[in-house]
């Protein structure tokens, strides 16, 4: 009944198809879900809430002065993916990471793809976060990204399209295991009933990755793995003690690390101790103000020729951002060609840079019809949605463009799929993207589920976190339905 | 040149460690709770005797009130706040106040915010603990039923207390971060029931003859309900409330948990664990002042601490207490803070060598 009225509006729709019948991987769900009534959703969704609440599943608000914490606003209603299309995905995702690595490794090494000119050379060069002090330095493993984030969308025929690519330090697989754990609660003989694929190895996963890349020189001894973190402060404090407590590891912060005779050690109620494997939640900038931006408290002088030795090891290493460039996005799927020589399994959105004068001139005409985005933000800062814009924003991104076109790229919008969403007294259709989450380690781990986004303001593209949006748990089922 | 650090190669790989900082956090995140707990009890039983005074004057309320606040050392930040101190003011200033760090609220937000730092070393039911009482404490709610009668909001504090500290006791491991948050927790308690015991020093005089007559049973009364200890105290002196006894038994108590001295021999216990010492073994200068103050009480009786002035005698409690809290944080909590610029130097001077000795 709570379907009554429910519309897929020209959008892909997730659950329902375009005759308006129910996806096969679906219809426990629409069974269950018509069972219940609005003040039974209410009464639930509310439970969920304050649980999240109690537990202190939150993260901070920055714009306000007194540093509120908010819950991810969460929604109940599980997105669900069949086995083939998981497969689909999850070969997609190891093939562009496997790719992605060999570029990284690369260009801080040979650099054999710039000089074939698969890649003009200045748009790597150039790029903000590039690190030239990397040159030649040799990772543990050859690892570059250990933990990837890569946000995926559905376009309005449900292909399965790479929105971006996140190298540095990902974050949100967190609330990934905290969404689960509260449907479990909410709806226990509903999840048991469909074969859901378990996400809660995650932890585990990723302590065997940050294990699996200690500096070689420790024989067989148990290595000493860390989490760093900026501090309490952060918007995403919940989740560096959420997965350090999860790993059995300690969170610690940069004034808690001292780097001697390049070694890094923890200052405890004993003593230093020696640190093996930073799992790092500070951006390059911010770690070693000897080398990087010397203004920067966060960061543990030393750090960096501590891991040029060899002494410690970094997840995720120094210098992947250059990866997580829009500018470098737009030639991943020639990244692909060239290392691996195959075709994307998982492609690109289409995409224009602003840098090269043909697609320039097509940007500048077609501003209203575009987004642009700036080659280096995230969470949603820093865009242009055409389409929606004001004339002066509009303007005033053109303005920005002609200054520095290497700094943006365009895209023709995305009607992003829907899924339905509680709203109230009923299910309404809201737009989704999909951030699954990749461990690289002695190989290549996608978890079986990931972070559903949601925007839940009503014909709103937006799904950040920081921008309005909400959160959804993300079944893949064993089989198809 | 940057701070000499010593470093310790004894320590084994994958060993259970403990930041300094997480120390400092767990033994603060206890303090605050215990602290928050006894202004709770003590706002609420001195909110309860003035029912029984009737209409008291001004100078009377300020007679009351003002040797609460002293006891709590936070006098002038409250006339940087208020003019005149009577029971809503005072109260009011203990209970709500951000300006004042003792206040029970800022207790509490501070023990969640330190809890908030080390949530990954305290169990999710202590996290969860504070985290609800930190929204009971932000929620409109709390202020309304402080408002219709303030008993029930710190029955409430109360509670939170002694559910954290029930949770403590039955999900957290007994190592390390458990000694520091025991630690903090008897060194705050036995400095609060000395603070509260000193408020009436000036009754107890020189004199063993000339006290009980004109004082108040109320009063000690009340006195002994600040610290839970009036039913205690019933079983062990079952005729009646004689100021001198009611000070011996909160000095003295062997049994009772809030009594200095039995606090003082939890702190003593810890002290042992947290140093890794014998039990009777004390190295330093700060922990002999302790052993040997600890050692005397076990055999001064309270008339030669009236002789001497019961005042003096809770200043050398708590300045001794003081000291071996300072031995603590010194060994175990405190790192000199990193010199940032000489340390940059440092590891550029480094970098340089490196590079140089390559080409």
């Amino acid at each position: 009944m709570l379907f009554n009225g429910y519309a897929n509006d020209d959008f892909f729709d997730e659950m329902f198809a375009e005759d308006g019948s129910v996806r096969n991987h679906y219809s426990n769900i629409m069974d269950r879900f018509n069972r219940l009534d609005p003040p039974e959703w209410s009464q639930r969704q509310t439970a969920t809430d304050l649980a999240f609440m109690r537990g202190g599943v939150t993260f901070t608000v920055y714009s306000d002065s007194q540093g509120t914490e908010r819950i991810f606003p969460f929604d109940l209603v599980p997105r669900v993916i069949p086995a083939n299309e998981w497969k689909v995905i999850e070969s997609g995702l190891i093939q562009r990471i496997t790719a992605l690595n060999m570029f990284l490794h690369d260009l801080y090494h040979e650099q054999k793809i710039l000089q074939d000119r698969v890649i003009p050379p200045h748009y790597v060069l150039n790029a903000k976060h590039y690190r030239r002090e990397f040159m030649n330095v040799n990772v543990p493993k050859d690892i570059y990204v250990h933990i990837c984030g890569t946000d995926l969308i559905r376009g309005r025929d449900g292909t399965y399209l790479v929105l971006e690519d996140n190298l540095r330090c990902p974050s949100g697989a967190s609330y990934m295991l905290e969404n689960r754990a509260a449907v479990k609660r909410a709806f226990p003989r509903l999840y048991q009933a469909n074969t859901v694929r378990r996400v809660d190895t995650y932890s585990a996963d990723l302590l065997k990755v940050l294990n699996h890349v200690a500096p070689g020189n420790l024989g067989n001894e148990q290595p000493n793995v860390v989490l760093l973190t900026p501090g309490v402060y952060n918007s995403a404090y919940f989740e560096h003690s959420f997965l350090a407590r999860q790993m059995g590891i300690p969170i610690v912060e940069g004034r808690d690390l001292v780097v001697r005779d390049m070694r890094v050690y923890m200052r405890t109620t004993a003593g230093l101790m020696p640190v093996d494997v930073i799992y790092r939640r500070i951006d390059d900038d911010f770690l070693d103000p000897s080398v990087f931006r010397a203004d920067s408290l966060l960061g543990v002088p030393g750090l960096v020729n501590a891991i040029r030795a060899g002494n410690v090891s970094l997840a995720n290493s120094i210098g992947t951002g250059v990866a997580d460039d829009k500018v470098i996005y737009y030639f991943v799927p020639k990244i692909i060609k060239y290392y691996l020589d195959q075709d994307p399994i998982l492609p690109n959105v289409d995409t224009y840079l602003a840098s090269e004068p043909q697609d320039r001139m097509y940007i500048l005409e077609n501003l209203h019809k575009l987004v642009v985005k700036s080659a280096n933000e995230a969470g949603g800062y820093g865009m242009l949605m055409g389409p929606w814009a004001a004339k002066e924003e509009i303007e005033e991104f053109r303005k920005q463009i002609l200054a520095n076109p290497r700094n943006f790229i365009a895209q023709p919008p995305i009607s992003l799929s829907r899924h339905p969403t509680w709203v109230g007294e009923g299910f309404e259709g809201r737009h989704v993207d999909l951030r699954p989450y990749i461990l690289y380690g002695d190989k290549i781990t996608v978890t079986p589920g990931g972070l559903t986004r949601v925007a839940l303001r009503k014909g709103s593209l937006v799904v950040n976190s920081s921008q309005g949006g909400g959160s959804k748990d993300t079944w893949v089922l064993q089989g198809d339905a | 040149m940057p701070h000499p650090i010593q470093l310790n190669t004894s320590i084994q790989r994958g060993s259970q460690v403990m930041l300094s900082r997480v120390a400092n956090s767990l033994y603060w995140m206890s303090r605050y709770i215990e602290r928050a707990e006894n202004i709770a009890r003590l706002l609420d039983v001195n909110l309860q005797l003035m029912l029984d005074f009737g209409q008291l004057d001004d100078q009377q309320l300020k007679e009351h009130w003002l040797p609460i606040l002293r006891s709590a050392g936070d006098e002038e930040t409250f006339f940087n706040h208020y003019t005149t101190a009577d029971s809503q003011s005072v109260t009011e200033f203990m209970t709500f106040s951000l300006e004042n760090p003792n206040s029970v609220m800022s207790c509490l937000l501070a023990a969640r915010e330190n809890a908030r730092q080390i949530r990954d070393q305290i169990s999710r039911e202590m996290f969860e603990a504070l985290n609800e009482c930190h929204l009971f404490l932000k929620s409109k709610n709390a202020r309304e039923l402080w408002d219709g009668g303030a008993h029930d909001f710190y029955e409430q504090i109360k509670k939170y207390s002694h559910l954290f500290q029930g949770l403590t006791s039955s999900t957290f491991s007994r190592d390390e971060g458990y000694e520091f948050i025991q630690f903090g927790k008897f060194v705050e308690r036995a400095d609060k029931t000395a603070r509260i015991l000193d408020l009436k020093y000036h009754i107890l005089l020189p004199s063993l003859a000339d006290v009980g007559g004109a004082v108040d049973t109320a009063q000690w009364q009340a006195l002994l309900r600040s610290v839970s200890a009036l039913e205690a105290y019933r079983r062990s002196h079952v005729v009646d409330i004689a100021p001198w006894k009611v000070a011996e038994f909160l000095l003295f108590s062997e049994t009772f948990p809030r009594s200095v001295r039995y606090c003082l021999e939890q702190v003593d216990r810890y002290l042992h664990l947290l140093a890794n010492t014998a039990i009777g073994e004390y190295r330093s200068p700060r922990e002999r002042t302790f052993g040997k103050l600890l050692y005397e009480m076990k055999f001064r009786t309270i008339e030669e601490v009236i002789r001497q002035g019961l005042h003096e005698y809770l200043e050398e409690v708590r300045k001794t207490l003081d000291g071996i809290d300072d031995f603590i944080y010194e060994t175990f909590m405190y790192h000199p803070p990193t010199d940032m610029e000489a340390e940059i130097r440092l590891h550029q001077q480094e970098m340089q060598q490196q590079q140089q000795s390559q080409g």
